[in-house]
This record gives structure tokens, sequence and C-alpha cells, in this order.
């Protein structure tokens, strides 16, 4: 039993002394926090806040619901929203299957061979997405790479059409959206203790067993960490679902571009990305809601 | 495995050895554990006594040697077909299961009826004190309710070998040697073989039936608590196992050793060394009230104090001798040894029984 503490008096000995030291300690650290706050402000709450401001705003400036209310009148909208959902998906899901024994190839190797191995996945990360998003055309199309190659070899008989639609838009993104996954994932997989999967071993647990009931649920946190930051990135991907997509895939961030190339018209595409942001965010509420997103995201147990 | 149906296996452990690089982590060590017996394994860290247990629980292959469970050859046998139990030094419990969950993983994996395992489990939490935390995660659990968790789940499923790796470690000193006490008391309640490493010389001695003490991968020594203590077989185990003294001895032509002319003893039968070393405990020692006549039974030793150190139950005496070896002496501190009155600096004679002299081979370094 700790006696409970005695009311703290004001004319107790350097009380006001050590409350202004107290009070000057905090202001210190505001005012170094200060600069950050400014950058803030200026680099995302003005733009988007501008964004915002705009997608309420008619053609002559009048403040109206027009565009929100254009988004629910035309189906085509809800159908790049869809298509902006079914492609995120699939690109996260395909990006967990490739992206998963790679990570667990990497987190079982001795950790000096581990450089080697990650340059592989960071090479590609370093080039310029331009590039690498026209290397899978050339590689995709129909007398590329890939299709004399099937050709050659007697896979397929008539070239197959790998670039310019669905196929070529996943090929591409997953490409480019694997070092999201991997990266948190390994992280995640190295931080499992090794000893654990001993003592389910030690426990009578096969091989198999102690992957599936041990490793498996442990790495749950990073497969969820590297699949919102794909999943995320993928929703407003626009570089390479317009370059291998020719136009059959259309995604949100494409359909904004034609509407301010087609009809200059900001207050639509301001609508359009306020939507995909409040999307976005639910997104990241529903998982939070189902995972423990504070331990998966900030490493808090 | 066998088919012996009695709570305990014996390990045989022969010529086994293991190489890291050009290093021995295990030389040759061969060591049989009894059924039933708690043993364990003791040494400075890298010595290879967690090497040695590991290879016993199948994580790591030795080069060459051979390890049984009783009529079993398990050399090569994989660690999950072992079915012994062990409790890892860091716990190594399942973050993602509850305290029952990981009680009940090894029930789980042999398919174990639900209500078996359920009535098993409780028993097991039982054993150790944590019926009421069943349900909780092991994040919410404590060091000491964490060790209970692991010990739990090592025990459950009937193993015949219990292997513990430093499972004290991490607990604060109090908590410690209660668990200690405890581990001992659950020993005897299951009766399963039960091999313990440890660095901690205080806690073999208070826990094992026979200690193992190993040193640069070699079997230094093996005997129960009172052998080592009072009879180690050679420098580094009496200064390993409790505090020491050393003076050299010298050897006269009928094979009696003495020390500064007065004889402590002969030279053991069929011994060969030239050298001698006497080690002398500390708390052997005894002040002599300066009234009282010397004992012929007994082996004094006179010098001056250089520190003093009070340490509750004890006090501890150095002092230098008049040649320059030093020597420690651990008095009580009741008042009829009047340790308060002692002065550094002050000349001091101390004595000790002839028969709690402990003479090694090897000169004193």
């Amino acid at each position: 039993m700790t006696p409970s503490p005695t009311p703290h008096r004001e004319d107790a000995l350097n009380a006001t002394k050590l409350r202004v030291a107290e009070r000057r300690q905090s202001l210190m650290v505001l005012a170094l926090t200060l600069p950050a706050i400014i950058a803030v402000c200026l680099v995302i709450v003005i733009p988007v806040g501008w964004l915002f401001s705009l997608s309420f705003l008619d053609s002559n400036g009048d403040l109206s619901l027009v565009n929100y209310e254009k988004m629910i009148a035309y189906k085509s909208y809800l159908r790049v929203f869809k298509t902006t959902f079914n492609v995120s998906f699939l690109t996260t899901f395909l990006c967990i299957v490739i992206g998963y024994p790679l990570a667990y190839f990497l987190s079982q190797i001795p950790r000096k061979y581990v450089g080697l191995f990650m340059l592989t996945v960071l090479l590609p990360f370093w080039t310029s997405l331009l590039v690498r998003t026209y290397a899978w055309l050339v590689m995709l199309q129909r007398n590329g790479l890939i299709n004399n190659f099937a050709i050659d070899l007697g896979i397929w008989d008539a070239p197959v059409k790998l670039a310019h639609n669905l196929n070529g838009t996943l090929i591409g993104m997953v490409h480019i959206m694997l070092p999201f996954l991997v990266l948190p994932l390994y992280a995640a997989m190295r931080r499992i203790d090794r000893h654990a999967l001993q003592a389910a071993a030690n426990l009578g647990a096969t091989p198999v067993q102690a992957f599936w009931q041990i490793f498996v649920p442990l790495s749950l946190p990073g497969v969820v960490a590297g699949s919102l930051i794909v999943f995320v990135l993928c929703l407003g991907f626009y570089v390479t679902p317009a370059v291998l997509g020719g136009g059959k895939v259309i995604l949100v961030s494409m359909q904004i571009t034609a509407i301010l190339e087609d009809q200059f018209n900001w207050g639509a595409a301001s609508a359009l990305g306020v939507v995909l942001l409040v999307s976005t965010f639910a997104v990241l509420l529903l998982a939070s809601r189902f995972l423990k997103l504070d331990s998966v995201m900030f490493g808090r147990r | 495995m066998t088919s012996d149906t009695s709570a305990s296996l014996s390990i045989s452990v022969t010529e086994l050895t293991k190489t890291y690089g050009k290093v021995f982590a295990l030389n040759r060590v061969s060591i049989d554990v009894k059924a039933g017996e708690f043993l364990t394994l003791l040494g400075p860290s890298g010595s290879g006594k967690t090497t040695l247990l590991m290879a016993i629980a199948g994580f790591n292959r030795p080069d060459s040697g051979r390890i049984c469970f009783g009529d079993d050859d398990v050399t090569v046998l994989p660690p999950h077909k072992r079915g012994v139990g062990m409790v890892f030094q860091n716990y190594a419990l399942f973050p993602h299961m509850s305290v029952f969950e990981n009680v009940a993983f090894p029930l789980k994996l042999r398919k174990i009826p639900a209500d078996e395992k359920r009535q098993r489990v409780t028993e097991a939490l039982q054993t150790v004190q944590l019926s009421d935390f069943a349900e909780r995660g092991i994040d919410q659990l404590s060091g000491g309710q964490r060790q209970r968790v692991a010990l739990a789940r090592a025990f459950v499923f009937g193993p015949k070998i219990l292997l513990m790796d430093e499972p004290l470690s991490a607990l604060d000193k109090k908590l410690r040697e209660e668990m200690q006490i405890e581990l001992k008391q659950l020993h005897r309640q299951l009766g399963v073989t039960t091999v313990y490493v440890t660095h901690d010389q205080r806690e073999a001695l208070t826990m094992s039936d026979r200690i193992a003490i190993i040193d640069h991968g070699e079997l230094a020594q093996i005997g129960t608590p009172r052998e080592i203590y009072n009879a180690p077989a050679n420098h580094f185990v009496a200064s390993f196992i409790g505090e020491s003294s050393f003076f050299p001895l010298t050897k006269n032509k009928s094979g009696t050793l003495h020390y500064a002319g007065v004889s402590v003893g002969k030279v053991p039968n069929r011994a060969t060394h030239e050298n001698w070393t006497l080690v002398i405990r500390p708390e052997r020692l005894s002040l002599r009230a300066p009234k009282t006549s010397k004992n012929t039974d007994k082996i004094y030793f006179s010098g001056k104090i250089t520190e003093l150190v009070y340490q509750g139950e004890t006090a501890i005496v150095m002092m230098v001798m008049e040649d320059g070896h030093n020597l420690t002496a651990r008095m009580n501190t009741r008042a009829g040894n009047d340790v308060d009155s002692l002065r550094v600096g002050q000349n001091l004679l101390v004595g000790i029984d002839k028969q709690d002299v402990i003479i090694i081979p090897g000169e004193a370094s």
C-alpha cells in the first residue's frame, strides 16, 4: 500500500520555479516542431483544401454540388471506380502470392546474403518508373519478346494479347508494387523469434505444421502492412496502367487526366480526387476495424 | 520412441563432438543422465553447455558422437520426433495464442480429444499456479508468469525428458530464487529426467542432483553439489564454484604437502603431478580469539587486512599474507565474531580445520 500523495501546495519548496521550467521546456519542444508543422500545412493541408473547395464549384465559379451529382448520374464514373478497386485488389493479391515466398526466402537465408538478393528486388525500384513501364510494353506487345519466344518454343501458336489490356496492366503494376510488399513483409518475418519455431518443433510440430501454425500467423502483420501500402498506392496509380492498359483499363487517375485535358474542368477533376481520397480513407478505416493497424504500421505492441 | 511407460528416460551422451569452424564447441563429451535425475550443465558463457543441450533437443547436429534416450539412439532423429519438453531462455511462447492455446499446442498436435485436452491444460496451469490466466494473451503476462507458461507447455504432453536453457536468467533475483525452489519441487512431483543449463553456480548448487561442469567444450567434472564444492577436480572448477583462495604447496620426499612449513596433507594415491595447490573456501575460516592457544588440528594464516566488506549476514575480510598471497575470509556477522571491531591495516590470524582444506593438482595462478 502506497500512501496517497499529499495535495500539491503552491508555496511548496521551489514549486513556482519548477513549474516555469516545465512550461519553458514544452514551449521549446513546440518551437522545434514548428517548421515541420508549417511545411505540412504548405504542401498538404492547403493544396488538399484548395482541391476540396474547387470540387464544390461549378463551371461559372458558383457554389454547387453539380460535380458530385454528375458522378452519381453517369454510370461510367461508377465503372471507373469499380475497375480501380478491382485492379488494385488483384494487384495486391498477386503481390502477396509472389512476394510472400520471396520475403520468406530472404528471411531464411543468412543476413550477409540478404543484401545481394535484396538488390534484385530494389534495382528495378531505383530505375525510372516510365522506363520500366515501356520496357514491359516492349516485352509484352504482339511481336514482343515474350510472344516471339513463346511461339518459337511452341508454348502457344498465335500471339497472345499481353499488353493494352488487363493482363498488361496487372503484370506491370505487380512488378512495380512488389517491393512495397516485400520490404515490410521481410522486416516482419525477420522479427519472428527463431526460438518460437524451434519451440514448435520441440513440442512435436513437423516443419510444415510449424510453418502454417506459427510462422504464417506471426508474419500476418507484415502481410497486412505491405498489402495496405500496395493497395493504397494502386488506387492512385497512373503511368503504368495508362501505358500498359492501352485505354482499355480506365482507372480514376486516368479519368481525372482525361477530364482535365478534354474539358479543362477543374471542378469535376477535383471531385473525383476527393472521392478517391475519401474511399482511400474508408479502406484504411475498414482495415483498422478488423486489424490492429497500430501494431502493423507503427510497431506498437 | 520407446514403449516404456515410466515417467522418465535416461540420457546417454557418448563422445559428442561439435566444431564451429576450427573451434571445438564440444570436444568428445560423454555424460550419462540417470532416469529421473536433475542434472545441471554449468559453465561460463561460450563453454558449450547450450550447444550440448541443443544437441540433445535435436536443434544442432553434432559432427560425431551418439545420443541415446533410454535404449533408443536418437542421434539423427529430427527435433519434432524426439518427444522432449524444452523451456527456452527467452520462453519462446507463441505471441498470437492465449495462455491456454500455448499450453494446448503440443496436445493439439498429438490430436488429443477436446475434453482431455482441456483437462490436461487446466491441470498443467494449476501446477504452475496460473489457473486464472488461461484466457490471457502472452503480452499481458509478467516475466515470471511467461516463465510458468513456458514450463507448463513443456511438460503438459508428458515428456520423459525435460530440457531447460537458462530459464530463470531473465527474472529478478528474488523471483529467480523462488522459482528455483518451485522448479525443484515440480521436478520431484513429475519425476521427469531434467537437464538444466545455467551459468549461475548458486542456482546449480540449489537445484541439482548432479552438476556437470563444462569448460571450453570439455567436461571438467561431474558430481553431486557436495562433491563439486568440497572436492573440486581442478583449478577451474575450484574457482568457478564458490569463492576460493589459492596457495602453492611444496612437496617433500615422503609425499607430504606443506604450506609455509605447515603440513596440510598428503599427495593422493596414484597421483603423479609435481605441483599441488591449496584451496581455501572463505567461509571455512574462523577468527582465533587472541587468548586461546593454537589448535593442532587447524592450519593458521597470518596477514594484514586490506579490505572489509559488510554484506548483511556475512562480512568479507580480505587479507594479504606475509608471503604476498591473498586470502579471503567470510565471517558470520553474529556478535560473538566481533567483526565490527576489525579495521583495515590490522594484523589478523585466521584458522581452518585440516579436514576443510582442499588440495588440487596444478600450480596456483
